[in-house]
């Protein structure tokens, strides 16, 4: 039993990592029929976001509020890597709109940049890049109305762009000078320490969990329950809802279709950062973090099919569970006395990769009976 | 999509094959022997490219997984020279295993014994392992994004499967070729390497007819059918996963000998043949040469690669902006690809641009109807 509660534990700590950094892939998926391989640094900036935010947390003026750092990374994150995404939507992703295979090998130009880019820029200056686009792109959508329509908009626009890129500059070089970690570049990995209050262990009903692990759990928690409550309930919600089921109609209507793109987009990758926060606390940070995630999130949105929370939940748990079941090895330690080949065989596949291997091979295997999925969406297309 | 074609004049074309076998065999001796040596691995990758070109270009089936099949050739090829020269090592089997105190001759090696095993199974071997990825994907109706996405996870298992299986085929460190031997030479030598160059020109020039024959012709003709009008396809009665299949298989096994080909002027096969970066690469080979145009692939594959050894050479930290720019700029910008873009109206529209060409003035559908005859 104490077993049992273990495996099912750590499963779904695997899976909670999967689960957050696949939701954001599988929303847009569902949305633009388009996969994002610039996922997996979306992941890297968001952790890389709760580094600088960590260092930032040092200095003595917010030193007193240093243990609450990785909360306020937690909306950091998302809010870096929703701005890098929604840059990407608007200059490459828009264009490319209908020919996914274009937009896979677009995406992985990206991916390329944004590492090289972590590598051999400082941390500091990327900050400082990070806040103008921020501004830059946010300021002109707060203008009033009144001159948003006016003819001398663009003017408007250009000069926002110059105070963001002002502001970027000056922050830049403030962190910089203030935090000598941030001020080069290093294509190290670094470290992400974990709060005091987040070490250690708790025991429930006898079985000891890292704290870690369950600060990951309630961050999955809060983003699914948060992205459902928006799906459902918000009135942008319904549209993103609409669109995803059918984008012609939906844009016949007069829902904007290419603002909903963006919200989505922009949502995706903000969950990606939060994702990024998770894997931090696993590992150390490094430009190739996100590769580590990405194909096991790609398994998951092709288990739990598009189009439906659900299915995403049910694949990562499952995936996440049947990794530490493969894994671990721990249909041995639960049924020690099985016949020799069996245990031969599972001991063959209880190391973390070939426990992928083994995976991978399921859900083909899977993929055979329900070709679209978990909960494949319901139509009569020739086409999807 | 479809291409006009620039005709050439017999002539043209026949003093073009002149100078081309002429450069081949001069080769070795114009250029120093570690760029002849890069010559040869680039050109060995143009014959993946073509495979890549078959099944992306024409097919319209993006796969990211190309390296499993080019990692599968270069290690049978490097098991069978391994396997021939280990005579003075312990128990007769390759040097390496005596690491991991294994004595005996895992099974799947024994075959590997013989040269004409070895030979077919270069091109067989990663041939049937795509037919059957393929048959399992296409036989479900999974394509576009998905088959891509599947293609990448199935790259990333066979990575963890070589990555880790030490006992068996030297897990991580891979499989050395060079210190071994082939008719009683070192195959890292000067002499067979040259050899190895000439093998490699030949069997590029052979994959390219042999890429040529297969889309010519009805075959062919469904294939483009395939990438442009999948249902129209089925409907008309014809089944599309036999066709997927047959062609993914093809590239695997174009994948294989390539793989093969670049093992052995390279020295050493490993699992860093199935990472993820690497197969995405193969693609933006093609893409850049021009999908739809198996001299794209070739040109592509040899002259990006040369342009990567150069700039790394100089600047390393600059390549992955120059390649993560590349990605973007050619599916922006430049979809079909450079000779994509020579041979359709490219150069026209860019010459009227500039006001040098005259515009032609006609209704659209005559113009796509004269295309053939405007090319003077």
């Amino acid at each position: 039993m104490e077993l049992l509660l273990d495996s099912l534990f750590n499963g779904v700590a695997i899976g909670s990592v999967l689960l957050v950094a696949a939701l954001g892939l599988a929303i847009v998926f569902g949305l633009m029929g388009v996969i994002n391989l610039a996922h997996g640094e979306l992941m890297m900036l968001g952790a890389y976001t709760t580094y600088v935010t960590q260092l930032i947390f040092k200095l003595p003026i917010l030193k007193p509020f240093y243990n609450s750092y990785i909360i306020v990374s937690i909306f950091l994150a998302f809010i870096v890597s929703g701005v890098v995404g929604i840059l990407l939507e608007k200059t490459i992703i828009r264009k490319l709109y209908g020919s996914p295979l274009e937009t896979l090998l677009a995406t992985w130009g990206v991916s390329l940049i944004l590492q090289q880019f972590v590598r051999s820029v400082p941390l500091a200056y990327g900050t400082g890049l990070v806040i103008s686009l921020l501004i830059g792109l946010f300021l002109p959508t707060t203008f009033p109305s009144k001159i948003k329509e006016s003819i001398n908009f663009k003017y408007f626009k250009f000069s926002s762009w110059l105070f963001a890129a002002l502001t970027g500059v000056l922050t830049g070089s403030l962190i910089s000078s203030s935090v000598s970690k941030l001020s080069r570049a290093s294509a190290r990995n670094v470290d992400v320490t974990a709060p005091s209050w987040m070490r250690g262990q708790v025991e429930i009903i006898g079985t000891a969990f890292p704290k870690t692990r369950l600060m990951i759990i309630v961050i999955t928690l809060i983003s699914v329950i948060a992205i459902t409550l928006f799906l459902n309930q918000s009135a942008w919600g319904m549209r993103i809802r609409a669109v995803t089921q059918n984008r012609q109609m939906s844009d016949c209507l007069g829902i904007s279709t290419e603002k909903v793109d963006i919200i989505t987009f922009g949502i995706g990758s903000g969950l990606a950062g939060v994702a990024g926060v998770a894997v931090s606390l696993l590992g150390s940070v490094g430009p190739n973090v996100g590769g580590n995630y990405i194909v096991g999130c790609f398994m998951v949105v092709v288990l739990g099919g598009v189009g439906n929370l659900l299915g995403t939940v049910l694949a990562s748990f499952g995936i996440g569970i049947m990794t530490d079941l493969i894994g671990a090895g721990r249909l041995l330690s639960i049924w020690p006395d099985m016949p020799l080949p069996l245990s031969n065989t599972i001991n063959f596949f209880a190391t973390t990769s070939m426990a992928r291997v083994m995976i991978f091979a399921l859900i083909v295997i899977f993929l055979q009976f329900k070709p679209t999925g978990l909960f494949p969406q319901k139509g009569r297309m020739v086409e999807n | 999509m479809s291409l006009s074609k620039i005709k050439f004049d017999k002539k043209i074309v026949l003093s073009f094959w002149i100078i081309l076998i002429a450069l081949i065999i001069a080769a070795p001796t114009l250029l120093p022997v570690f760029r002849l040596n890069l010559l040869g691995r680039y050109l060995s990758l143009s014959i993946v490219a073509l495979g890549v070109d078959l099944i992306w270009g024409y097919t319209g089936l993006l796969s990211l997984g190309q390296g499993i099949f080019f990692a599968l050739g270069g290690y049978c090829a490097a098991m069978y020279l391994q396997i021939t020269s280990s005579s003075e090592f312990p128990n007769n089997i390759p040097e390496f295993f005596a690491l991991y105190g294994v004595e005996k001759l895992p099974f799947f090696w024994e075959p590997f014994r013989s040269p004409v095993f070895t030979f077919l199974a270069i091109w067989i071997i990663p041939a049937l392992v795509a037919g059957l990825i393929g048959f399992l994907v296409f036989r479900n109706r999974i394509k576009g994004v998905y088959f891509s996405i599947l293609t990448q996870a199935s790259l990333l298992v066979f990575f963890n499967f070589f990555n880790g299986q030490q006992k068996l085929i030297n897990g991580t460190n891979g499989l050395k070729t060079d210190v071994t031997q082939l008719f009683g030479q070192m195959v890292g030598s000067e002499s067979m390497q040259r050899i190895f160059f000439w093998i490699t020109a030949i069997l590029v020039i052979a994959a390219w007819f042999f890429a040529k024959w297969v889309v010519k012709g009805r075959f062919g003709n469904i294939l483009i059918g395939i990438r442009d009008d999948e249902p129209r396809v089925r409907f008309t009665g014809y089944n599309p996963v036999i066709f997927k299949t047959i062609i993914f298989s093809i590239a695997g096994g174009l994948a294989g000998i390539s793989g093969a080909l670049y093992t052995v002027q390279s020295g050493i096969v490993s699992p860093q043949f199935m990472t993820v970066p690497f197969s995405i690469e193969m693609v933006i080979w093609v893409a850049v040469g021009g999908r739809g145009t198996l001299l794209g692939a070739i040109l592509g594959a040899v002259f990006i690669n040369y342009a990567k050894s150069l700039v790394s050479e100089a600047l390393p930290a600059s390549w992955m902006f120059i390649q993560g720019g590349l990605f973007i700029l050619v599916v922006t910008a430049l979809p079909e690809g450079v000779l994509g873009w020579i041979q359709g109206d490219g150069p026209r529209n860019l010459l009227q641009r500039f006001g040098l060409k005259r515009k032609i003035e006609t209704y659209p559908s005559l113009e796509v109807n004269n295309k053939e005859g405007n090319n003077e």
